[in-house]
């Protein structure tokens, strides 16, 4: 049992972080710019394929390094010459236009790099037990990917309260209209932002796409999970984002060891449930079975109790 | 007595930790035309917000013909019978100009969330919007856009929504903020007409229009009222004139 | 590209009508519009036969009517679902179900009311899932409806007495218990059922714009603050207005498990909602048309376009950012701009700008097929060395030249295209002035 908690609360750990590195930027663009990008987990999905890339030709180091540079200048490329001129229609049609980018980043994958999952592997050097626990392993990856989280956790920290920029986004994030005072560099300020945002998921892709699997479908997978995390964590709150990042990761990481169902809960109190029909079906349903319906559960009961989120700020 | 059209009892506003409305008193009666006056951020929009139910009040009690509307959600207030417009125009841009009103007469005339009525065939909704129309002088641009309107087109539409609603107690937010001489002159003529019979309560910074319109007039200074009077009685408040007139005192007449 | 178009819509048409009476030309325009649609669709059987363009009709009418029910939501509420597909694929087994209770004799109901079965279920379910989600606009509102979807289909799997796990829900339409004359063995009597329900719903979606609620939906949208200070609940126009559309969303859903006796899961996915999203967008939200355009359009090149190409999701994707940086109107949008300078007779004016750009344009499309197709080939065919062939040409896809080839003719025509596209929004403001100084 305590093996089982353990190696649970490590997994937590890994993509509680892995969920915050993408939500974060999400956070930040969305506080700032009020835009949802939906097309974020894109970017995540670019990073893995950046970085298989670059680490065919010239290895894993420097595709690190590398492959969040270059989402993040896609980033900006989408920011300068697409957002920044559908702002002018509204903000629906920002969210329609980011849409229509996760459509066609998928598409142009799919295109390059084909429809199945390309050959992205975790380093050799990297390639490991780091340490066994209880007679299970604990890899040296998964260990490496707490590192670069946490990294870029506090490298984020900093930034966010030690700089200029990190005082004008705070300040922004709790009071919007704040952005009007930035002074004259608005949109220059927006461009960055929204490529840092775009590198942090990029980054996310390059450790988490070797460690889970590089393929078209995996913005997708992921996507519908860290809006999600955003919704449930208040929408432009960071502490919001990285509390439900980790609590979400939790619920999905413990739930998958759980095989219990509503007939064996039945059964303590001497109750044969029917296996008949569609209720046979519900009382059926295994713990385990729900990991994919978890989030969004969580999500429609945050917001019929709790509509602002966790450490929501803003009403609308 | 009558009872007050409206009726604010030591209403308190804090946001986070600073306090906007520090205790508000103010009776507005039955069919009066009361200004409310005082210099920037004295908090009387954050005043306009609380009793229309867009913010929620900390604390104090606010009534409307005497019934308790504390907190109450804006709709609800509104079908009690109070009226507002904004600071910031405030319309259906996208609707013309004449679906603008309309829209506002729909409630009151209890058609509701209706499915099973067609609005080109309510006859007297439509005459009526079309009567609104006219009085404020929108006649001619009944089938534009809304969002096309010139700025003293729209403060027009958003008085003549404010009014459309049948409630008896209006609230204006500087409806003349932002126009020019000859603009405000006949803004002032229509909220004259307009109002007629009804109880107005209207914020203003243009003290022209203030002294013009008013019966009574309540200084609002840092959330407190710190006067009420009849325009003559406030311009020789002292206190009034210390607070919001400074130095430049008008000289008093009375 | 061209602004300051004033966007005379069908409601304006509308608030006229009132002013001058109903007038008689008024009416017998839009009868006339009306009875034109009827006609073609009536004679559309007669002139194209085949199974191929049956099939396409058919899904025409559904998209149409789904189409629509969506942009109740987008166009007219302001609200962006990612979920509308729910609704669709519930309506589809809810109508699959009915079905099948009459297949095994226990329930007796008419076939041609199986898309009103959908449409009432999708209806209860929208009641309470709008209820939840409609609290808020925008942003959360487009989250929500994106995780409900998603709710649905991973609850799919683990439901299979309700949902048929992958393989689905299947039901036999052929049941004896009809009221008109048909048997709907015969996919021309399934397409008049589409027609009538279309209609019907086409009808129905176009009225409700013109009630109470259906204009408050628009003002909600508009602005959902001043809304509530002339009496509405914002959340209760929304609720009621996603109720609705779920609604027309469920009949579309019936007529599909009609016409393919067959519901799965992956009817009320994020891919048919994206679909949708898609189509109505290109048609057009701004004007109610809009979507009937971006449904007949969509339809058609999805159809035909996959039959040539595995890009056309690509295609699919280009056209649409395409139309939201340059079009946010759509289809329909692009053709009322042109209403003005019609009625001004001034359009031989424009069209040599436009046949100026439509060469290069077409040069750059080329350009892009081919970059497209060689890519495509070299990524997804099995046999990437075997010949590529486009449009009769066969090469390897390998070799220098055809990518040269494709990169010229991209740049070329862009760059030629660009000059043309000046000189389009040239002739627009040059004709739009000289509408202005007369007076028109």
């Amino acid at each position: 049992m305590s093996e089982f908690i353990i190696f649970s609360l490590l997994n937590t750990l890994i993509y509680g972080l892995l969920l915050f590195m993408l939500s974060s930027g999400l956070t930040l663009i969305f506080g700032l710019m009020n835009v949802l990008n939906f097309a974020h987990a894109s970017f995540y999905m670019l990073g893995a394929y950046f970085a298989y890339q670059v680490s065919i030709h010239v290895g894993f180091i420097p595709a690190l390094f590398l492959a969040p540079l270059g989402v993040g200048i896609l980033g900006m490329i989408v920011e300068r010459y697409g957002l920044r001129k559908v702002h002018a229609h509204g903000h629906v049609a920002e969210l329609l236009f980011t849409f229509g980018l996760f459509f066609l980043f998928n598409e142009l994958v799919i295109l390059i790099w084909g429809r199945n999952p390309v050959d992205y592997q975790i380093p050799d050097f990297l390639d490991f037990p780091l340490f066994t626990l209880f007679g299970a392993d604990f890899s040296a990856y998964k260990g490496f990917m707490l590192l670069i989280s946490i990294a870029m956790f506090i490298g984020m920290y900093l930034v966010i309260n030690r700089t200029r920029i990190g005082l004008v986004i705070q300040a922004s994030l709790t009071h919007p209209e704040m952005v009007n005072v930035l002074g004259h560099n608005v949109p220059a300020v927006f461009m960055y932002v929204f490529g840092a945002g775009a590198a942090l998921a990029g980054l996310a892709g390059v450790i988490g796409g070797n460690f889970l699997v590089t393929e078209p479908g995996m913005a997708m997978a992921l996507g519908p999970i860290v809006f999600v995390v955003i919704v449930v964590g208040g929408m432009g709150s960071l502490t919001g984002a990285f509390i439900s990042s980790l609590f979400l990761a939790g619920l999905q990481t413990f739930a998958v060891g759980m095989d219990y169902s509503l007939a064996d809960f039945l059964g303590h109190f001497g109750i044969q449930a029917s296996s008949e029909g569609f209720w046979g079906d519900i009382v059926r349903i295994e713990i385990a079975n729900t990991r994919a319906m978890i989030p969004f559960l969580f999500m429609i009961f945050m917001l019929i109790f709790r509509p602002k989120g966790l450490m929501g700020v803003r009403e609308e | 007595m009558a009872t007050a059209a409206l009726k604010l009892d030591n209403v308190k506003k804090n946001f986070g930790d600073s306090q906007i409305i520090t205790g508000l008193d103010l009776e507005v009666l039955q069919g009066e035309r009361h200004a409310i006056i005082g210099p920037n951020g004295a908090g009387k929009s954050t005043m306009f917000h609380l009793i229309s139910g867009l913010y929620e009040v900390s604390s104090g009690k606010i009534a409307l013909n005497g019934r308790n509307i504390t907190n109450m959600a804006p709709h609800k207030i509104n079908r009690l019978g109070l009226a507002r417009s904004f600071q910031i125009t405030n319309i259906f841009p996208n609707m013309t100009v004449f679906q603008n009103v309309r829209c506002a007469l729909l409630w009151t005339k209890g058609y509701k969330y209706s499915i099973w009525h067609l609005c080109d065939r309510l006859k007297k909704v439509n005459a009526q919007a079309h009567e609104i129309l006219e009085r404020i002088k929108l006649s001619s641009m009944a089938n534009e856009k809304a969002a096309v309107l010139s700025y003293a087109d729209q403060r027009a539409l958003e008085i003549g929504i404010t009014i459309a609603c049948g409630a008896d107690i209006i609230m204006l937010d500087e409806p003349t903020a932002g126009m020019s001489n000859q603009e405000t002159t006949q803004a002032v003529a229509l909220i004259k007409s307009v109002t007629e019979g009804k109880t107005l309560l209207i914020v203003e910074h243009d003290m022209g229009v203030v002294f013009d319109l008013a019966d009574r007039i309540s200084v609002l200074v840092y959330g407190k009222i710190i006067a009420t009077g009849t325009p003559d009685e406030v311009r020789c408040d002292p206190k009034v004139q210390e607070a919001y007139l400074g130095k430049e005192a008008v000289e008093c007449s009375a | 590209m061209i602004d300051n178009t004033t966007m005379d819509s069908a409601e304006i048409k509308g608030g006229q009508a009132v002013q001058s009476g109903f007038s008689g030309a008024a009416i017998a325009k839009w009868a006339g519009i009306w009875l034109g649609f009827i006609l073609i669709s009536l004679a559309l059987p007669k002139i194209f036969d085949s199974r191929f363009a049956m099939s396409m009709f058919n899904q025409m009418g559904i998209a149409i009517v789904f189409a629509l029910s969506f942009n109740m939501l987008l166009g007219q509420g302001g609200l962006l679902s990612f979920g509308h597909a729910v609704f669709y694929g519930m309506g589809g087994f809810g109508a699959i179900h009915v079905l099948c209770m009459v297949n095994d004799g226990e329930l007796r109901i008419y076939t041609e009311l199986l898309p009103l079965a959908g449409g009432i279920f999708a209806a209860i379910l929208g009641f309470i899932l709008g209820f939840i989600s409609t609290r808020r606009a925008a942003i959360p509102f487009a989250l929500i409806t994106m995780g409900i979807g998603e709710l649905l289909l991973a609850s799919s799997l683990l439901l299979p007495s309700f949902f048929g796990g992958e393989e689905g829900i299947a039901g036999d339409r052929w049941t004896e218990i009809t009221l008109l004359p048909f048997k709907y063995g015969k996919s021309i009597e399934v397409y008049y059922l589409i027609l009538i329900w279309m209609f019907l719903s086409v009808a129905a979606m176009y009225l409700l714009t013109k009630t109470p609620l259906g204009q408050m939906a628009n003002a909600v949208r508009d602005n959902h603050q001043r809304a509530q200070f002339i009496g509405y609940d914002p959340h209760k126009v929304r609720t009621f207005q996603f109720t609705l559309a779920a609604f027309f969303a469920g009949i579309a859903g019936g007529l599909f498990a009609i016409n393919y006796e067959m519901v799965t899961a992956e009817n009320l996915g994020m891919l048919p909602s994206t679909d949708i999203l898609m189509m109505t967008v290109i048609g057009g939200i701004t004007y109610f048309f809009g979507p009937i355009l971006g449904a007949i359009f969509i339809t058609f090149l999805q159809l035909v376009v996959s039959n040539v190409t595995h890009a056309w999701m690509l295609y699919f994707g280009i056209m649409f950012i395409i139309m939201i940086m340059w079009a946010p109107d759509g289809l329909a949008g692009l053709i009322m701009r042109h209403q003005p300078i019609w009625r001004a007779k001034r359009m031989t004016k424009i069209l040599p700008s436009y046949l100026a750009a439509l060469v290069p344009g077409l040069v750059m499309f080329a350009g892009v097929i081919v970059l497209v197709e060689i890519m495509f080939h070299i990524s997804l065919s099995i046999d990437p060395e075997s010949p590529l062939s486009i449009m009769g040409v066969s090469f390897r896809a390998q070799a220098f030249m055809p990518w040269a080839v494709g990169i010229l003719l991209l740049g070329v025509g862009g760059y030629l295209f660009k000059l043309a596209a000046r000189r389009v929004n040239q002739a627009w403001k040059t004709v739009l002035a000289e509408i202005k100084q007369e007076g028109v």
